[in-house]
């Protein structure tokens, strides 16, 4: 089969040669073994454990957020007595027809100093001051996490509503009989009958949140003080902006192989406990 | 107990519909709920596009300054923008790689995913579990050989170079395994027996009836390689080749971007996904369906 072929080619055979070069040290396309020196630098490296705790940062807050969000539009436009539904739906999926840079430039204008969105807050009287979105390290990060939650939520919405046109609308009207109210019905018969669904959405969440790239490149370039630089991003400057050094930007990019085999034999793990 | 009581006791419909809750003061106040968050949600999900179209006719300042109504700079963004740009051009190379890379990918992956469906052996299933493992290794790991790939094959600055890593897709495979599922077998074994060829019940039995998985996959993909980034990034590096992508990229990462000119390529780059996707939008609706079963 030629699909195989060519994941063979160009999958399989990259993975191995990166895991090869990740112990190669020296810059341009001089390699030399280094044994476990990439590592150690690793361990030193400053700007290194600034990507990796933003990465975290960003995980943590923005995929919990964005799924529990997906979650409950899908409830509310899965009732079939809701007016307007199919707008509704469009609306909130109508964000992941736009391409990485294309929506990172527009919240980039959005969050300018005197922009739209400071505009707004003082208007309604939130704020007395503008925010310095783009220069703040903590605004910054929260410019990024409401840009891909912006950006992600209508798509996992609609793996959760297509999963839940597959239940069974009788299992809703016996609960309802029986007098279930409704944040029961959904705790107790929604949730467990979507869990394979929400596991698969929060892998691919981890796994694309772990590879952001195109967003922190766009808005803010990983600043202001690399505070929003990650992962993706670092091996990118190490590759391809300062002085190459593949060896260790492959050891970088193992890391976040390795966290997306850990992170997501976890939520297995979650999972599968709390079937029983 | 007064008369009413009674006639509820005796007449189930009656019962069952006082304990429906919408017909109370709390659903009531529960639905209107639900309609604001929605409506939130519904404007805050539309709000950057109305903003993408009302700072396209506004001047670079005017859109730093938050200005939300619509000016009279349009005709002259659309001048800068086709003069700064080889917009054409562009637009071009996004359409070519978008397009080849979609039929390329659909053909490949749908074929790969039909037969793991189709002809199972102990082997492909491993096969199979192999390649769902492979699923979650991210691009990050893959860029930096891949890059000096192509480079020894002396692919960078070519189209190959994008799409030959592209097009063997494995969440596409998965997509199509899972949706092939869903295919009656009695209507293979028919076709088998009216002595059609395997190449034949693929072409003329499977994808007809598959259409609807087609039309996800497409918006899937096309989103996909429209959208595509990071890697054109690396191994596109003259401007003859540049994406739409990298070029609105590159505009706003000037030190003084001009904002309403950058607008006028973000409609451009964004219009051909939002058009595939109102044109398909039924189908792929019913195409996520059937994969999620």
């Amino acid at each position: 089969m030629p699909a195989l072929v060519l994941l063979g080619l160009f999958m399989i055979y990259p993975i191995l040669w990166s895991l090869w070069m990740s112990f190669q040290t020296g810059r341009g396309m001089n390699f030399s073994f280094g044994g476990f020196a990439n590592i150690v630098r690793l361990s030193q490296d400053p700007i290194f454990q600034r990507a990796l705790g933003n990465t975290f940062t960003f995980l943590v807050i923005q995929v919990p957020i964005m799924l529990v969000l997906a979650l409950l539009f899908a409830v509310a436009l899965n009732d079939s007595r809701l007016w307007g539904r199919g707008f509704f739906r469009t609306a909130i999926f109508l964000p992941c027809v736009t391409s990485l840079v294309a929506y990172s430039i527009l919240f980039k204008s959005m969050f300018a100093n005197d922009g739209v969105i400071n505009d707004a807050l003082l208007t309604i009287g939130l704020i007395s001051e503008p925010i310095p979105w783009l220069g703040d390290p903590f605004w910054a990060k929260v410019v990024i996490i409401s840009a891909i939650t912006w950006r992600w939520t209508g798509y996992n919405m609609i793996f959760y509503l297509a999963a839940m046109q597959n239940i069974d609308r009788s299992i809703y009207e016996a609960a309802r009989i029986d007098g279930v109210p409704a944040w029961a019905r959904f705790w107790y018969i929604t949730v467990p009958l979507l869990k394979p669904v929400i596991l698969f959405t929060s892998v691919i969440s981890t796994i694309g949140t772990l590879q952001l790239f195109d967003e922190v490149n766009t808005i803010t370039l990983g600043g202001p003080s690399d505070s929003t630089l990650t992962l993706s991003l670092y091996i990118y400057n190490l590759t391809f902006k300062f002085m190459p050094s593949f060896g260790y930007a492959s050891t970088v990019s193992y890391v976040i192989v390795v966290l997306v085999g850990i992170l997501s034999f976890l939520q297995f793990m979650v999972a599968r406990d709390r079937r029983r | 107990m007064t008369a009413s009581d009674q006639t509820a006791e005796l007449n189930p419909a009656l019962a069952a519909r006082r304990l429906t809750p919408t017909f109370n003061v709390f659903g009531l106040v529960r639905r209107g709920i639900v309609y604001l968050l929605l409506s939130v949600a519904a404007f805050v999900s539309v709000f950057p596009f109305l903003w993408m179209i009302v700072s396209s006719t506004n001047t670079a300042a005017d859109v730093l300054k938050g200005k939300s109504t619509f000016g009279d700079a349009l005709w002259n963004n659309i001048v800068t923008f086709f003069t700064q740009v080889d917009a054409p051009r562009i637009f071009w190379n996004s359409a070519f790689l978008a397009i080849v890379g979609t039929i390329l990918t659909l053909v490949i992956s749908s074929l790969a995913g039909y037969g793991f469906e189709m002809f199972r052996s102990r082997l492909r299933e491993r096969i199979f579990n192999f390649l769902l493992l492979m699923l979650s290794i991210p691009f990050a790991a893959l860029m930096i050989p891949l890059f000096i790939m192509m480079a020894n094959l002396k692919l960078i600055n070519t189209y190959a170079a994008i799409l030959l890593p592209a097009v063997a897709s494995i969440f596409i495979i998965f997509y199509f395994r899972q949706a092939t599922k869903a295919f009656p077998a009695e209507l293979r074994d028919a076709a088998r027996i009216d002595g059609l060829k395997e190449w034949q019940i693929f072409l003329f039995v499977y994808l007809p009836v598959m259409r609807s998985t087609y039309a996800a996959a497409i918006i899937i993909v096309f989103m996909a390689n429209w959208n595509n980034y990071l890697w054109p990034l690396i191994v596109l590096q003259t401007n003859e080749q540049k994406t739409i992508t990298l070029v609105i990229q590159s505009l706003s990462s000037a030190y003084y971007p001009e904002w309403g000119v950058i607008m006028v390529g973000t409609i451009l780059a964004t219009l051909p996904t939002l058009i595939i996707f109102f044109l398909l939008q039924r189908r792929f609706v019913e195409g996520m369906l059937g994969a999620v079963k």
